[in-house]
């Protein structure tokens, strides 16, 4: 399972001191200079950087970034996903990731040799499966379950989230959702879409999971969280 | 002032307005606005799949926006359902936000604006305007503005700001005039004109600057309960 937290740890780079942060709206000034580069979610209108969505706004450096607190998923190359599939084509597999276009996972992508004429004994209709974005070209995302932690996801639940609190739910290098794991014994995969799939050995434990990671996920702007959680697993 | 406004505001004074994002858990992005009486309620979904297939445009996501009154939001209980009246407020709503955002990352998609008025006291479209500006911004969508919204109008000889039901329905003098506008709230770029009455060429500009002052406040008013995240 190591491979949501390598990829989400890029994206949840946060609380560090040396950036100032901010919420904007739409088209609310930034910072005004020629030096600044808007990166994602800004732009540049004549000498202002200007934000293009609404979320928070981070100066890095030299870079501007809005950073989005809530909306649909936009997939991305790399992302770590949980999908259900809907259809059996012959080639590979239709899947529902929760994004606007569905995901095509081809058998040429699956761990191993399958054979197309057995392929829902492999993967069938309603099952859920942790798979990997590697492409995403004009219409349409592809899969890939080559990577550790991906593949069919058997017994458990899912449920989901909003995903623009999954980086927090994994937490700092995956502090957060480590700790989830260890305090309740269960086998946790989060997908960058905000599809969260527990498995523990009693229902007891999944449940208590569910609630943390769902304390976690209400609580957006509290610092400290990874602290606050573990006094919510004392009480 | 020489007509009296039956609640008692400034002929320039909105009425109390009230506004939060977040309100409907299942959107990608939610708000509700509220011009006195007059609520609405918006919630967005998307950008997703576009069905039937053939809307799709493989170069851009489209908006897709419907107004809906519900039965209960007036007096007389209004027959539920799509109407006249109804169809077209959605389309100029549609036509009023789509300059403020912009779906080209997104093909071949849709985004669903639902606008709900749960309570009306005149001002619908332009509260239900407001509402989804800023359920848009919370959904994430990429935009260029906030668009803001009001209503003015004349009674009588009196230009007033944000027509209330009392004053849509003055019948004395020159009779009520509605006059509903939507720009883009840091330019003056504007989306949205109607004219239900009658206003004087040259008075038109009085009308508009006064619009233009209540949109600046509206703007501050949706950018702080944009800023107020606690849910």
């Amino acid at each position: 399972m190591e491979n949501e937290i390598n990829e989400a740890h890029q994206e949840s780079k946060e609380d560090s001191v040396s950036k100032k942060r901010k919420i904007v709206v739409p088209g609310e000034f930034i910072v005004k200079g020629e030096d600044f580069l808007p990166g994602d979610g800004a732009k540049r209108e004549g000498d202002n950087v200007i934000a293009d969505r609404y979320g928070l706004a981070e100066i890095a450096g030299r870079m501007i970034k809005v950073i989005p607190l809530s909306g649909a998923y936009v997939p991305r190359r790399g992302n770590v996903v949980l999908g259900r599939i809907i259809d059996v084509l012959f080639n590979g597999w239709l899947v529902d990731v929760d994004s606007a276009g569905n995901a095509f996972l081809p058998i040429d992508e699956s761990p191993r040799f399958i054979n197309r004429n057995e392929m829902d004994q492999f993967l069938a209709i309603g099952d859920v499966l942790a798979a990997k974005i590697w492409s995403i070209k004009g219409r349409g995302i592809d899969l890939t379950l080559k990577g550790r932690g991906l593949g069919k996801l058997d017994g458990g639940f899912v449920f989901r989230i909003n995903p623009s609190r999954v980086p927090r739910v994994i937490g700092r290098e995956g502090s957060m959702i480590t700790l989830i794991k260890e305090k309740t014994g269960t086998n946790i995969t989060v997908g960058q879409n905000g599809w969260i799939w527990i498995k523990g050995d009693n229902l007891d434990n999944e449940i208590k999971a569910r609630n943390a990671i769902e304390f976690v996920a209400d609580k957006v702007h509290v610092d400290g969280l990874t602290d606050k959680m573990e006094q919510w697993f004392s009480n | 002032m020489k007509v009296k406004r039956a609640s008692g505001r400034a002929w320039n004074e909105l009425r109390k307005m009230k506004a939060k994002v977040g309100v409907v858990p299942n959107a990608d992005g939610s708000a509700i606005f509220e011009f006195g009486d007059t609520v609405a309620i918006a919630a967005v979904y998307g950008p997703r799949k576009l069905h039937p297939q053939h809307m799709q445009d493989p170069a851009t996501g489209i908006l897709r926006v419907n107004y809906d009154l519900l039965s209960f939001s007036v007096a007389d209980r209004k027959r539920p359902g799509p109407s006249r009246r109804s169809t077209e407020i959605s389309k100029v709503t549609e036509w009023a936000l789509a300059p403020a955002i912009d779906l080209e990352a997104f093909p071949n998609t849709v985004v669903d604006v639902q606008i709900y008025i749960i309570q009306a006291d005149a001002g619908t479209r332009t509260a239900g305007i407001n509402a989804a500006s800023m359920a848009l911004a919370h959904a994430g969508i990429p935009m260029r503005d906030l668009i803001t919204s009001v209503a003015v109008g004349k009674i009588d000889e009196q230009i007033i700001v944000d027509v209330d039901k009392v004053e849509e329905d003055y019948e004395g003098g020159e009779g009520a005039t509605d006059f509903p506008i939507a720009k883009l709230a840091r330019s003056d770029e504007y989306t949205l004109l109607q004219l239900d009455g009658k206003i004087p060429p040259e008075r038109f500009k009085e009308a508009l600057d006064a619009a233009d002052k209540a949109c600046q406040e509206i703007y501050e008013f949706q950018k702080k309960a944009l800023k107020e995240v606690g849910e």
